[in-house]
């Protein structure tokens, strides 16, 4: 078996992480002033007083066969994206070293180099030679082109007038046309409808069988579950698990329970502080702390605090948030029990609440947890220094099983009633 | 198996990237076709701009040639001279200028697709290239009027189209890598567009540097350390009949120095282009 066609061995990135500079570029002025303080003053190391090496990827090994369609998994920061932009060579390893054998495309964006003042046709040949197509190429496909994108009638029009579905359709018609020996993809099926969604879904199986390697990143396990045959754990830039997909995404939502989404502050209150807010935990239905929640299953958050001045009044809330939508919902600790919160006398030390989540109509993605303390319109009393970040994974809702994507912050499942008024 | 075999490895050592570049040819096309179509986009008069911008030059600069009597040699129009000298300079300075903004104009090529990085820089110089030709339109139109027939010396016009081709591919290059890293350069560059302006003889003509008593040999020498020194009096002598005899020395020493500026810059560029990607 030396169908070998991706061989990654011992791959490893690292960034410089710059500190005080909020920009990343370096300015003359800076090394000139650097240099002169070093002459100087032989001991003052500036630029290792304030960056950090970072590691986005660090001793990455595997191999991937001719005809593979590879799925690409983990958390956001795990390296995926650098990975990628390795293998399509925009930037260089740090250490290690790849082969591969064959044309490689990459679509790390959608209309990578679009022009808005062009055309539609221009943009056609320009994003087409960008990604790698020569002119011959490309005139031969062009009809298949537009009529894939649906945008015959506007083919003379500039694209800064296309409506932003027209704009993702010809952009991903460009790139569906490339006949590489290699495609990597990168989430590109985030945007545009749900019905465009599918139909790049099914251009991109029909490309991998036709026997093409491809490489997928996606959040969108269904999406991999349905497009590949093997997959690719990273966790912070090292390889954590690669074998076939289903194994490995059956694996990938189980392992939340190993890590803990658990976050505490226990250092010490302010002087006249009355309530701080020590821990914020994400539950599974074991009631352990996990990283991960399936919405097959119950989710609780468990919310510690410490009373530090005896009071009446006091309320404590949270904001769960999306990754991608945004605030979802705030729910408040006198929402319930109003009476009996109310008029309630905080005595001096630690409580320990647990909230249920509406997991059945979180939608899959990331969130993230803000948890404050207030006396409702009289003061604030505390705000958790951290963020909570957890993930939903949706392995029942009607959307989990299709690759069609939906609109909308929350996935509620309404009772739908027929009632035929005009038979009675 | 395959026949396109790619090593990916850290450090430069790139044994195929000029035959990557030759594949990469269509889009060296693609980018600068696509510069010259959007820049007249929603211009009233459009490509007459081409011509417009190096004619108000021209004649400003032969304004002041004339306010400070610099001589001209005999049987040449002051304008024609002028113009002779312009128009490669403003060929140099908006190639020097835009190349060495490309790199940043391009970024989200650069962090989102592979291709030789060469590519850039160079597109654009070849979009001033063809401002340039347009531009020759007002050199044709001005010895046109004063019926000013070149001889066959104008066959040698190729050639130092080239030398001007090598100093600002060369120059452009040096300056888009640092231009990445330093962002200082986006303050220096139109400084020294400006300098340049007065240093290169354009209102005034080389042999009145090089005949003087007042300059010291040193700053003779300085002067023909500017690579466009030797472009400019390689165009005029070409373009007006060898009335303006080249100084041999000092055309030499500019040229090398173009020459210089073109290895320097290919290779400083080619060392940084790994890592534009991770900084830009």
């Amino acid at each position: 078996m030396s169908n070998t066609i991706i061989k990654v061995e011992n791959l490893s990135k690292s960034y410089i992480l710059k500190h005080q500079n909020t920009e990343n570029y370096t300015a003359l002025r800076d090394v000139i002033t650097n240099k002169a303080k070093s002459i100087f003053n032989s001991s003052a190391k500036t630029p290792s007083a304030t960056s950090e090496e970072f590691w986005a990827l660090r001793d990455l090994s595997f191999d991937v066969e001719q005809g593979d369609r590879v799925g690409i998994i983990g958390r956001n920061g795990a390296g995926k994206s650098t990975l990628l932009k390795i293998l399509s060579r925009i930037v260089a390893p740090t250490k290690g070293r790849i082969t591969i054998d064959g044309r490689v495309a990459s679509l790390l964006e959608v209309g990578t180099g679009f022009h808005p003042e062009l055309s539609g046709r221009e943009n056609i040949y320009l994003n087409g030679s960008i990604l790698g197509m020569n002119k011959a190429e490309i005139t031969r496909k062009f009809d298949e082109i537009v009529t894939f994108a649906e945008v015959e009638r506007f083919l003379d029009t500039p694209v800064k007038r296309y409506s932003s579905g027209m704009y993702v359709r010809l952009a991903f018609a460009v790139a569906a046309h490339l006949e590489p020996e290699i495609l990597i993809v990168d989430e590109v099926l985030a945007v545009g409808d749900a019905e465009f969604q599918k139909k790049c879904l099914g251009k991109m199986q029909d490309i991998s069988g036709e026997g093409r390697t491809v490489l997928f990143v996606s959040h969108n396990m269904a999406a991999i579950s349905s497009l590949c045959n093997k997959a690719i754990v990273l966790e912070k830039g090292t390889l954590f698990e690669n074998g076939p997909t289903d194994k490995i995404i059956n694996s990938y939502l189980h392992r939340g329970e190993r890590n803990t989404g658990e976050t505490r502050d226990d250092s010490p209150a302010a002087p006249n502080a009355k309530l701080k807010i020590r821990s914020v935990k994400v539950l599974n239905e074991n009631r352990n702390s996990v990283s991960e929640l399936n919405n097959a299953n119950k989710g609780f958050i468990e919310i510690g605090f410490e009373v530090l001045q005896e009071g009446r009044g006091y309320d404590v809330s949270f904001v769960l948030n999306h990754a991608q939508y945004g605030p979802i919902f705030t729910s408040c600790l006198k929402d319930v029990d109003t009476e009996k919160n109310d008029g309630r006398i905080w005595k001096k030390g630690n409580y320990t609440f647990v909230i249920e989540l509406p997991m059945d109509m979180l939608r899959e993605g990331d969130y993230m947890m803000t948890v404050g303390s207030a006396i409702p319109k009289m003061e604030v009393l505390d705000h958790f220094k951290y963020e909570t970040q957890f993930f939903i994974f949706d392995s029942v809702s009607p959307v989990a099983k299709t690759t069609e994507g939906r609109g909308g912050a929350v996935l509620p499942i309404l009772g739908w009633e027929e009632h035929n008024f005009t038979n009675s | 198996m395959s026949r396109n075999r790619i090593v990916i490895e850290p450090g430069t050592a790139d044994s195929n990237y000029w035959k990557d570049l030759w594949n990469y040819r269509g889009l060296f096309y693609f980018l600068a076709w696509r510069d010259i179509l959007v820049r007249y986009k929603q211009t009233v008069i459009g490509v007459l701009w081409s011509v417009l911008r190096p004619l108000l030059t021209v004649m400003v600069m032969a304004f002041i040639g004339w306010l400070f009597n610099s001589a001209t040699p005999d049987n040449v129009p002051r304008l024609l001279l002028v113009s002779a000298a312009t128009l490669p300079w403003q060929f140099f300075s908006n190639s020097f200028s835009d190349a060495s903004n490309s790199l940043l104009a391009n970024s989200n090529l650069l962090t989102k697709v592979y291709f030789p990085r060469l590519i850039v820089p160079a597109s654009t110089v070849i979009v001033c290239l063809i401002d340039f030709a347009i531009s020759f339109v007002i050199l044709i139109g001005i010895m046109v009027y004063y019926q000013y027939m070149p001889d066959l010396k104008i066959l040698m016009l190729p050639l130092f189209l080239l030398l001007a081709l090598i100093t600002s591919i060369g120059t452009g290059l040096y300056i888009a890598a640092l231009n990445v890293k330093y962002r200082d350069f986006r303050i220096i560059v139109p400084f020294i567009v400006q300098f340049g302006l007065y240093v290169s003889p354009i209102a005034f003509s080389s042999s009145q540097i090089y005949n003087s008593d007042r300059i010291p040999q040193f700053a003779k020498y300085l002067y023909s350390m500017n690579p466009m020194v030797s472009v400019i009096d390689g165009f005029r002598w070409s373009i007006l009949r060898g009335t303006t005899p080249i100084y041999m020395p000092g055309f030499l020493l500019s040229a090398g120095i173009s020459l210089l500026f073109l290895i320097i810059g290919v290779r400083y560029f080619r060392k940084m282009e790994k890592t534009f990607a991770d900084v830009i």
